[in-house]
């Protein structure tokens, strides 16, 4: 029987509840307001009362409401279906709420019932099967979704009946296997699982061993990301953060996407829903939103079921990872997130940490980053969850505490700087002070040893170096002036600034510059690098900062062209008569 | 609002802090309205039968043995086309007598717009400024603020972009607003002939902080009647924005809740964003459109309010008095309308974005070149000329006191390219350039001598 409860205390969203049977931490149960029922979760409990923060507004709720409790914790549910969704933190699915505006205990069951599939059976009788093995797949849009055993399942199965391939929908009936005791246990295409506990249905979890590309030249080339690994994106506001994703989320080289619109404005995420149903994938030639899911709990939704947000997509992300599909998942921001966890921390009246934070964030933050990965299967597969999360540092202060506790854990740091995004340089990511751990991963500098060339690694760290270099030139030019350093140094500075332009600088919202393939990158870099090698004799600064500002012109004119194409080569030519020029003045 | 028969009324304050009472009552609902000693009040937290409640108007010379009247439902305000033309309090009473409102009563504060159910902004509202509509154009179903410091004419610009601005009704939403300022709206409306299309919710300095509170979700409700029911396109001033703001820290400190960063509360994201997120374009056609001010204090935009609202908003507005020309201008470098992508080059010419960049980064180039003739260095050929053009750019575009359409300013842009810089200086896509560049040759020429005819008068 349900344990039931009564309202004894209301403020704001955080609501106690008299219990009158057992409870459980982050125990899901409906408070009825009026006859509309509003979700809640358990957060804390002392004796018999039952602290629940609520997902919904609570106004005019009155002590005495009527609770019962759902017996386990707050669950997605997984199945077919799941693509080119847009839910809300909870899993509601927003296309078939009704109405402009949102409605309070409005809630809609995440994914249809009635619709066919076509399953084909992976498993035959008798074979043994685990949490997470195959039974069979349908096809998803144009993944072949895989139906496993349910990751709750304890110990060995043996697959005791199996559907024909055949027209199913997700309640149908697709196969019975038997547990180590021979009892019967009928399985369908559902399955449930509770947001926050991690799936680990697979064999190991390894360093991860080659990049996502994301056709952002400084991300790929300078700072690669890591198939399987993490990355923040922190950035004072204004700084081009959601454009960066935007543009990482059109291009990245995954099976699918998904996109946690956390606590953000929802006009950036009405640029989602109308630009990527009509955007195609360069790659696959479909239509993006067929590959990707959004959960969308923008600022104005309710700040509890923006902290369950990152969770269901995280457990959405795992549960495809599960099927040995490479998934990339995007979180905008994680601060909004931390907010949240701040706000029901203050709420309960915990003691707290830096900036009013709960004292556990930093642990909360690593555990969650710690969900994604490069995994190895039971059947031998591979699956990864690529994830780069954003924050928004408090003043543009990398020093606060969400910065800080996430930089102990993510592996790649894209530090978007508010002086780059002033004069307009975009992406903004700082050139010097950003990293990518991957770099130094034996594994990954073979990996681009044969991806890219040889020694591609160590040509990226001479190219950070250059730019290094023309900073320090760039600031003795400042105090000395143009005149009072020797001209080496104003070439130096300018090397760098060639590089700045023509390889980290990259217009997002142009077709051809916004994305470059990875062979496009190589070119353009090694065709830089080479011009940074040489040694020009420029008889005065004026000279040196003319030849390389026409040359900047010349170089970007073949960024805007197609890779190879008439007015590339034209371009280039170009490029190649300046330098020729220059070499025998 | 006056009582009703059946209401029970209570005559026992237990606890009385500056903005709350605490008192014990049973079957009061959360969010409900009340009054206290005949003052409007609000139920902010519930402990079985001790009901916390916060007093609008401040709690000064209330006595433990005052009425307490609750009315069983939260804030409301009676909607219908007859709001138009009016000004009202922070409760939504008429200032200065009249009838209150009829229509249809509506709780404010209500719930979020289906993000599903928005439809993308797209539409530019052009309000002649160079600084807002050829740097940051702005868009209908945006939110936007103006960092300004105090001593900015921030409200001055504010009224002018809302009456240049094509809209069916303005809604000003004032907070703390010194009576001056509220008189010069007035005024403004009034002699602009544009009163029939305003609404204003205010509260001045003379009325209590908390007051304040009520402010933004009045006037958001009025706003999203008018266009959602009324598919019309609506503008939302809300000035100022700090002030609310401070409010909010008002209340949370007599709550005895854990402050977070510069004493604000830990909540004030969430509180702002509810705010500004109703902003919108509505798939029947009307929009709200928000555009806010958030004062400076010392510019320090890291202060916890400018920060929250940075993050929430869709870009910011600068204004700066610029030394060189002694004109108010909007600062290009730090200003920035996040949604402009969506129209610039598409409902304005096609090279409105390069041109926009261009000229941003030459103005740069100036600030550089200032900052090297400050420290006593020689300045290039390059410099000078990029020293010239940040002049005739601030004066020319920039400043707020120029009223031309988006394509005389690309066009005052491009002969300011041809007057001081080469093409590779000025480094646009090539097509736009052969395009645009050759047809100024003439008429910089001829613009050349006006200039210098100009600079001779100087």
């Amino acid at each position: 029987m349900k344990t039931k409860g009564i309202v004894t205390g209301i403020t704001a969203n955080l609501v106690t509840v008299k219990v009158d049977g057992p409870v459980a931490q982050n125990e899901i149960c409906f408070i009825e307001l009026r006859g509309v029922k509003l979700m809640a979760e358990v957060i804390k409990v002392i004796g018999e009362i039952a602290y629940v923060q609520v997902f919904e507004s609570t106004r005019g709720l009155k002590v005495g409401a009527p609770v019962e409790f759902e017996g386990h914790m707050l669950e997605l549910t997984l199945a077919p279906g799941l693509l080119s969704k847009n839910y809300d933190g909870l899993q509601n699915d927003l296309e078939k709420m009704e109405g402009v505006f949102l409605k309070r205990g409005e809630y809609t069951t995440p994914l249809d019932e009635e619709k066919k599939w076509k399953f084909k059976p992976i498993a035959k009788v008798g074979d043994k099967a685990k949490a997470g093995s195959w039974l069979g797949e349908v096809p998803e849009n144009w993944i072949m979704h895989k139906i496993m055993v349910p990751f709750k399942f304890e110990g060995t199965y043996t697959v005791k009946w199996i559907a024909e391939e055949s027209e199913l929908t997700i309640v149908d009936k697709i196969a019975v296997v038997t547990d180590e005791e021979g009892n019967e246990h009928e399985l369908n295409m559902v399955q449930k699982w509770p947001v926050k506990i991690a799936i680990t249905a697979y064999k190991e979890k390894p360093r991860p061993v080659k990049i996502m590309e994301t056709g952002v030249r400084v991300i790929d080339t300078f700072n690669p990301i890591a198939e399987g690994g993490t990355g923040f994106i922190p950035g004072p506001f204004g700084s081009g953060k959601t454009v960066l994703q935007h543009a990482i989320s059109k291009q990245a080289e995954a099976d699918i996407i998904i996109m946690a619109a956390c606590g953000e404005r929802a006009n950036e995420v009405v640029e989602i829903f109308t630009e990527f149903p009509e955007l195609e994938d360069p790659r696959t030639g479909h239509k993006l939103m067929e590959r990707m899911t959004i959960i969308c709990n923008t600022s104005n939704m309710p700040v509890a079921a923006r902290e369950a947000s990152v969770y269901t997509a995280m457990t959405i992300g795992e549960y495809y990872r599960s099927m040995g599909l490479r998934i990339l998942l995007l979180a905008d921001s994680t601060s909004r997130w931390a907010q949240a966890l701040r706000e029901m921390s203050n709420r309960l009246e915990e003691l707290p940490g830096a900036d009013a934070f709960p004292m556990d964030l930093s642990a909360i933050i690593s555990s969650y980053y710690a969900r994604s990965g490069y995994v190895i299967l039971e059947n031998g597969e591979t699956g990864s969850v690529t994830f780069i999360g954003t924050v928004s540092p408090a003043g543009g202060n990398l020093k606060e505490p969400v910065t800080e506790a996430t930089k102990k854990t993510a592996r790649c740091f894209y530090a978007l700087s508010q002086g780059r995004s002033d004069s307009k340089r975009y992406p903004a990511i700082d050139p010097v002070d950003s990293y990518s751990k991957y770099l130094e991963y034996p594994e990954i500098i073979s990996y681009l040893d044969e991806r890219v060339e040889k020694g591609w690694v160590a040509k990226v760290h001479e190219g950070k170096n250059y730019v290094l270099r023309g900073k320090e030139s760039y600031e003795q030019i400042n105090i000395l002036g143009d005149d009072g350093v020797p001209v080496i140094y104003h070439d130096r500075y300018w090397k760098s600034e060639l590089l700045d332009f023509v390889i980290l600088q990259q217009d997002a919202f142009d077709k051809i510059d916004g994305n470059n393939s990875m062979e496009r990158q190589r070119y353009m870099f090694n065709k830089v690098i080479g011009i940074c090698r040489k040694e020009f004799g420029f008889a005065n600064f004026e000279e040196c900062v003319d030849f390389y500002k026409t040359l900047i012109n010349a170089f970007r004119q073949m960024n805007y062209s197609e890779y190879e194409s008439e007015a590339y080569k034209k371009y280039e030519k170009n490029v190649d008569s300046l330098i020729e020029k220059q070499a025998t003045a | 609002m006056e009582t009703k028969a059946f209401q029970k009324i209570y005559t026992k304050l237990e606890n009385i802090t500056k903005a709350t009472v605490v008192m014990k009552a049973k079957g009061v609902g959360n969010d409900e309205l009340a009054t206290v000693g005949g003052r409007l009040a609000q139920v902010v937290k519930i402990n079985g039968d001790a009901i916390t409640i916060q007093i609008f108007a401040g709690t000064e010379g209330l006595a433990t043995n005052s009425e307490v009247v609750f009315f069983g439902e939260p804030p409301t305000l009676n909607v219908s086309d007859n709001l138009a033309g009016r000004f009202f309090d922070a409760y939504g009473n008429p200032i200065g007598g009249g009838p209150k409102p009829d229509g249809e009563k509506r709780e404010i504060g209500g719930p979020s717009v289906n993000p599903y159910r928005r439809k993308q902004p797209s539409e530019f509202i052009p309000t002649g400024i160079a600084g807002i509509d050829l740097n940051n154009a702005l868009v209908s179903g945006q939110k936007i603020p103006f960092f300004a410091d105090s001593d900015q004419p921030y409200n001055e610009v504010m009224a002018m972009v809302a009456l240049r601005a094509k809209v069916d009704k303005i809604i000003l939403g004032g907070m703390g607003l010194s009576n001056d300022d509220f008189l010069y709206f007035k005024q403004t409306f009034e002699n602009a002939g544009a009163l029939d299309k305003i609404i204003c919710f205010i509260n001045t300095t003379e009325q209590a902080p908390v007051e304040r509170l009520l402010i933004p979700d009045m006037a958001l409700t009025a706003a999203e009647y008018f266009a959602v029911d009324k598919n019309e396109k609506v503008l939302v001033l809300l000035t100022d924005m700090t002030l609310y703001a401070d409010a909010l820290s008002i209340v949370s400190n007599r709550m005895d809740q854990i402050p977070s960063k510069d004493s604000m509360p830990g909540s004030l994201y969430s509180d702002l964003a509810k705010i500004y997120e109703k902003a919108v374009r509505l798939p029947n056609g009307g929009s709200i459109t928000i555009i806010a001010v958030t004062t400076l204090s010392g510019g320090d935009i890291t202060h916890a309010v400018p920060d929250n609202t940075g993050y929430i908003t869709e870009g910011q507005l600068y204004l700066r008095t610029d030394s060189d020309t002694g004109k108010v201008i909007v600062d290009p470098f730090r200003s920035l309308s996040r949604l402009k992508q969506l129209v610039i080059g598409k409902k304005t010419r096609e090279d409105h974005p390069q041109v926009m960049n261009a000229a941003v980064r030459l103005y740069a180039d100036a600030a550089n070149a200032k900052t090297k003739q400050e420290n006593g260095f020689d300045l290039s050929d390059y410099d000078e000329r990029t020293l010239k053009f940040a002049k005739d750019y601030s004066k020319k575009l920039l400043s707020i006191d120029v009223n031309i359409d988006a394509t005389e300013m690309l066009g005052t842009a491009w002969s300011l390219f041809g007057k001081y810089f080469s093409q590779t200086e000025v480094a646009i896509k090539q097509d736009l350039m052969d395009k645009y560049w050759t047809k100024q040759e003439e008429k910089t020429e001829k613009k050349k001598e006006e200039d210098r005819t100009e600079e001779q008068l100087f």
